[in-house]
């Protein structure tokens, strides 16, 4: 009983870090139709900011606490410089060009990207331990736990949340929403479809930065901290479907139950399931477990 | 056959390379290998780049030609390099030809998407097994060739560039030939319009069915001669995604116009990848990342296009852009 309820424990708390991870992933496809690599920069961008400023505000007095605020910060900031950045500089050049040239773009920028952190915050990890160390641990199915950690799942539920309301309840949502269904009669009903590109990018960039960013503080952030989630998030959204949130978050799940199980009962699988999933649902529904049947346009 | 330009080309660029790998330093002997090796890979993706078919997953294959050689020259008592290398190559073909089954009917980024997934499968595999070596791979003995060992370690992969080269004129002369072909010119057929090639009576999943067999052929034998001029093979370097990202690199680097211009684009990779981690270490995914984007924007013929362009005539077959 207590390893069925670690597993599903552990296995929740990894599926809220995937779901936070993937979930600007899975918008920026969704609107743009763009499989950005460069999502995984987001991500090691937001450690990295998050981890620096986090250790700068411990050696300077402020309290443990203040991290929290750091690490919204960080995600803003990030997914704003970059995001813009990369929308404006970049990609606004490649919408035309075909998809998979988009592709190799942004497997460019994530490249160049990675050099630049070296170059910024230096090769030596950073440990921002401060957030998780004042949050303690608790005891759960026998064992302890972090406090931090489980805060993962308040934070992906936030986050859930938040992108249903907007979709759903605001008229920026719906505009979203009809670009996600159909770009071109959006643009043909006079919708700003540059405008809606940046906003979207720039959140998605946010959202990959705040997954970075929050995680920080639960490890040594270091060089080659983006190459893992990009095939992981990858996964995630393939899974669910590409362009959906409710997919990510069914996709988020799969791989993070999935995971845990393995982890617990055969080590050895660990990374293998998580790939077999991905390719069963590419081979029988290559939409995704989630993504509406898709008209074929002449 | 040999009325063909490149072909000629190609066939004088053996003779002379042959004669230069006597001469030249050891160090220009393992660039010219690994650089060789890479070539081969990336002559197969190039086949499926002409169709605007992009795989991040060869290291899939790349790989597993080069833990097939490794794991029988480990386990078994082959030594030959002809046998492993045989091997190797056939192992990636049959993997390849399975799995071509199913990926034949995807396109654009799910064709990319799914044999990621694929690839990642070897990776987690490979890197959760003690026996096949986990993160730290192994190392391997130097081959010997038709029962004939070399003692001195150089003499050993002066031997291996030799057939290495041979081996690579053969690929680039078949897959010439190949893309003379009517099969093979369905490949830019297919890249324009694939239901105009359905109406002319072609089976478009069969060929690119045959292109991914080829390309998996090329990846199997490629990636068997860089485990035996390395001497060892690791996941991380071989498998994982970021490999299958560099040969990707490479095909782009090297542009789509001829079947010389992958040695071409991987000997600059090599030279590039030298330098660059003895001049400024932190600055090679920069040089590379950068290098992607140049090629995207201002360069879509690659390295052949600058390569002709300073010759002055036009790359044989017709040299396709990367359009729009």
């Amino acid at each position: 009983m207590d390893t069925a309820i670690t597993i599903l424990l552990d296995g929740l708390v990894f599926s809220s870090y995937l779901f936070i991870v993937s979930v600007g992933l899975t918008i920026i496809f969704g609107v743009m139709k763009i499989l950005n690599v460069t999502h995984g920069s987001f991500y090691a961008w937001g450690a990295y900011t998050a981890a620096f400023l986090i250790g700068v505000a411990a050696n300077a007095g402020w309290p443990d606490w203040a991290g929290f605020g750091i690490i919204f910060f960080s995600a803003i900031v990030v997914g704003l410089v970059l995001g813009l950045i990369l929308e404006r500089g970049i990609l606004q050049f490649m919408y035309h060009r075909d998809e998979v040239l988009i592709v190799l773009a942004t497997f460019g920028t994530f490249l160049v990207l990675e050099d630049v952190i070296l170059l910024v915050f230096g090769v030596n990890p950073y440990f921002a331990f401060q957030p998780m160390a004042l949050l303690g641990s608790v005891q759960l199915g026998g064992i302890a736990r972090d406090t931090y950690g489980l805060t993962l799942i308040g934070l992906a539920v936030v986050v859930a949340a938040a992108c249903w309301l907007t979709l759903k309840r605001t008229r920026w949502g719906k505009l979203l929403s009809a670009v996600i269904y159909d770009r071109e009669v959006s643009v043909a009903m006079g919708l700003n479809v540059t405008r809606v590109y940046i906003v979207t990018f720039t959140l998605g960039a946010m959202f990959g930065a705040l997954g970075g960013a929050y995680i920080a503080p639960t490890v040594s952030v270091a060089p080659g901290f983006g190459i893992d989630v990009i095939v992981l998030s990858f996964a995630v959204v393939v899974i669910g479907g590409m362009g959906s949130v409710p997919g990510a978050m069914i996709g988020a799940l799969a791989v993070g139950l999935v995971r845990a199980l393995a982890v617990h009962k055969f080590p050895q699988f660990e990374l293998f399931v998580i790939y077999a999933v991905m390719a069963t649902v590419l081979v029988f529904r290559p939409e995704g477990l989630f993504a509406p049947v898709k008209v074929r346009k002449i | 056959m040999l009325r063909d330009r490149t072909v000629q080309g190609l066939t004088i660029a053996l003779i002379a390379l042959l004669v230069i790998s006597f001469f030249v330093p050891s160090w220009i002997v393992n660039q010219m290998l690994f650089a060789s090796a890479r070539a081969i890979v990336v002559i197969g993706l190039m086949v499926l780049w002409r169709t605007r078919l992009v795989s991040f997953g060869h290291a899939l294959y790349f790989g597993l030609g080069a833990y097939t050689v490794a794991m029988l020259s480990r386990y078994t008592p082959v030594t030959d390099a002809f046998l492993l290398l045989g091997a190797a190559a056939a192992l990636a073909t049959l993997l390849g030809f399975l799995i071509g089954f199913i990926v034949r009917r995807y396109r654009d980024i799910f064709f990319a998407m799914l044999n990621l997934a694929f690839s990642m499968i070897l990776y987690g595999i490979l890197v959760k097994t003690e026996a096949l070596g986990s993160t730290d791979g192994f190392t391997i003995a130097a081959p010997t060739f038709f029962g004939f060992a070399f003692e001195d370690a150089q003499e050993g992969k002066l031997a291996l560039l030799c057939v290495l080269l041979v081996v690579g004129w053969a690929v680039a002369v078949g897959v010439q030939m190949y893309l003379q072909s009517t099969l093979g010119r369905l490949t830019t057929a297919i890249r324009d319009n694939e239901i105009r090639v359905e109406y002319l009576g072609y089976s478009v999943e069969r060929a690119i069915h045959i292109k991914y067999v080829l390309s998996t052929l090329l990846a199997g034998i490629g990636g068997g001669f860089m485990a035996l001029a390395l001497g060892q093979v690791d996941p991380d370097s071989m498998v994982n995604w970021t490999a299958s990202g560099e040969l990707v690199f490479v095909t782009i680097l090297s542009g789509p116009g001829s079947v010389a211009a992958p040695f071409i684009g991987s000997f600059v990779f090599e030279i590039l990848r030298t330098y660059a981690f003895e001049w400024m270490p932190h600055a090679w995914q920069m040089i590379v990342g950068g290098t992607l984007l140049i090629i995207i924007f201002f360069m879509p013929g690659g390295m052949w296009a600058l390569v002709t362009r300073l010759v002055g005539r036009r790359g044989a077959g017709g040299a396709p852009g990367m359009g729009h």
